[in-house]
């Protein structure tokens, strides 16, 4: 019989102060981070420095070991350096990194033994197209001459912005390019 | 409303004697306002349904709907929009009629108490003489409604739902029904405008003051219209995270929108009732009944402050949805048979006894209003004091943490 009345009493004080706690949330600054539109700043402007964002790769600074490309569980690197036939020299001609596919766990960036390839605060990748993900670092005809470790150091671009001018203002979420029909 | 047509056929249509004529009047009143009561009814849900996000938005520390319109304001014209464009589906296997018939059952068992539900003096749509009785009884339309759409759409979870709910609102309309009842002993009538009549304007002349009985039986009365109304806790028949959406899994398109209009509308019902049962309803302080009758303004100033009433206790039943976690089915039962029917079995014996030997107006019975008057105010003063308190225990740390004020007006968003 006295479990009865405590019972009651249980509930009806823990209610009280359940709706006090509740009661008083609805007086204090919500968390939310209205992104993309509604915040203060670039919201990648804000993100911590290891944060495992878009990948990069400065291509001033690759020496064409693909390290990275083997590294990758994968395959989300894909990397070829051929050799020109008459001067003897290599030439990165393709760096494609699929974001689309990209885990981001970083193994690719402990591989590499410059630095060149790095995670930058760019996240927001989406796209109507899947195909459009794949960032080409190397243009298709403009092959890039590794680096060389004798050579001087280079200037070397701030982090994040080879991807950023990759994709301009973020993936925009536009219709799919068209697909002609017959391959 | 009755009045009012009777009052025009005298006064502006004194050739329209025959019986045709007449009813023809009486049913275009019966009509425009039928239209007004559902107007306000489907604005008012509209509104709490938007209210309500924004309010479990701010309780879960989030913003809540902000993009359509000021503030988010039309979010809810929005959603209706989007529900009626969707397909309408009926299952394979549904048995089609009282699938299509369940959802307006539902709704006429929700709108049909506005029949009986005052707003203000004169502003009642018809005066019943059994009017809370009536209230009480159509309300069980509800139940038949949930049960048809439960059966009717061949799914597991819609049956258990629906089952679920008719064991939940059947068990609860038996403490509902007791704890108005010593309201009615209180008031003396059936009549919904009676009994706020025969309550005072000053808080200590409400009937939830008016003897220790009727204070106990008004949550009473709360914890059994939040559950025939399904509303967390007691929102087992639509447990999202077990049944899908109870009764209402099958639905889709302006049927689905039917139901949950029916439950927002059910909102102000159960607020309004619990207003004219135990808060004085449209009383005015320091006037009299007859005087708040005879003039426009009075009848407007009941109407502000029987809204007021009402609308404090919506937010109460939103904030109770948002802070309570689910009951499960056999603690709803517990609850039900073992708690709320014997409390409310002894409030109605009390308040007899209460009636007859202490009685109303002699001394001691003001003086236990005055008291119990007194201990609600302690209850809601030590309410507003602890909120202060969870919310100064983590002022500074934020302001630390953050740099920014905690403070944030719930009405403005970011």
């Amino acid at each position: 019989m006295i479990k009865y009345f405590k019972n009651i009493s249980n509930s009806v004080l823990s209610i009280l102060e359940g709706m006090a706690v509740t009661l008083s949330w609805i007086f204090r600054r919500p968390y939310t981070v209205q992104w993309p539109d509604k915040i203060e700043k670039h919201i990648e402007d804000t993100l911590p420095e290891r944060y495992r964002g878009l990948l990069e790769v400065e291509t001033r600074l690759c020496i064409g070991c693909m390290a990275c490309m083997r590294e990758c569980p994968i395959g989300v690197i894909a990397v070829t350096v051929e050799r020109n036939a008459e001067t003897k020299e290599r030439l990165i001609t393709q760096f494609d990194i699929d974001a689309s596919k990209c885990m981001a766990c970083g193994l690719c960036v402990e591989a590499c033994p410059t630095g060149g390839l790095r995670h930058t605060t760019q996240f927001a990748a989406a796209d109507g197209d899947i195909r459009n993900l794949v960032l080409r670092y190397v243009e298709k005809g403009s092959p890039v001459a590794p680096h060389s470790p004798k050579a001087p150091a280079p200037v070397v671009r701030p982090r994040g912005s080879i991807v950023s001018a990759k994709i301009k203002n973020g993936f925009s979420v536009r219709p799919a390019a068209k697909v002609s029909e017959k391959p | 409303m009755w009045p009012l047509a009777k009052y025009v056929l005298e006064n502006y249509l004194p050739r329209a004697s025959n019986t045709t004529a007449q009813a023809m009047v009486y049913l275009l009143f019966a009509l425009v306002g039928a239209a007004i009561l559902l107007g306000f009814a489907s604005a008012f849900a509209g509104v709490s349904s938007f209210v309500e996000r924004r309010v479990a938005a701010r309780m879960m520390s989030r913003v809540g709907p902000n993009r359509v319109g000021p503030q988010g304001l039309f979010q809810f014209m929005a959603d209706g929009l989007k529900l009626v464009l969707k397909e309408d589906l009926v299952p394979a296997g549904a048995n089609r009629l009282l699938f299509r018939l369940a959802p307006y059952f539902v709704f006429a068992g929700m709108f049909g108490t506005f029949v009986a539900l005052p707003f203000s003096a004169r502003l009642v749509a018809a005066n019943l003489d059994v009017g809370i009785l009536y209230i009480l009884s159509i309300t069980a339309l509800v139940v038949v409604g949930i049960i048809l759409g439960g059966w009717s759409s061949n799914s597991k979870w819609s049956l258990f739902g629906g089952l679920r709910s008719a064991a939940q609102i059947i068990s609860y309309e038996i403490p509902a029904g007791l704890a108005v009842l010593v309201v009615v002993l209180h008031a003396g009538g059936l009549s919904t405008q009676a009994i706020i009549e025969a309550q005072g304007g000053m808080p200590w002349n409400w009937f939830v003051f008016y003897s220790p009985f009727s204070l106990i039986v008004f949550p009473v009365y709360f914890t059994a219209a939040l559950a025939e109304g399904n509303r967390t806790p007691f929102d087992l028949p639509e447990a999202e995270s077990e049944l899908v959406a109870g009764y209402s899994t099958e639905y889709s398109g302006f049927r689905f929108v039917v139901f949950f209009f029916a439950e927002w509308a059910n909102l102000w019902i159960m607020s309004a009732i619990a207003v004219l049962c135990f808060f004085g309803g449209w009383r005015i302080p320091f006037v009299t009944v007859a005087e708040t009758y005879s003039a426009w303004y009075w009848i407007l100033l009941g109407l502000a402050i029987f809204s007021l009433k009402t609308l404090t206790l919506v937010f109460l039943v939103i904030q109770l949805r948002w802070t309570l976690p689910r009951l499960r089915v056999d603690q709803m039962m517990n609850m039900c048979w073992k708690y709320l029917i014997p409390i409310a079995f002894v409030c109605i014996l009390g308040t007899m006894t209460w009636i007859v030997f202490v009685g109303q107006d002699t001394t001691l019975g003001r003086a236990t209003r005055i008291v119990l008057f007194a201990a609600g105010a302690g209850i809601v003063v030590r309410q507003l004091v602890r909120t202060s308190f969870n919310y100064r225990a983590d002022r500074a740390n934020y302001r630390k943490m953050t740099g920014q004020p905690l403070w944030y007006p719930p009405f403005r968003l970011p």
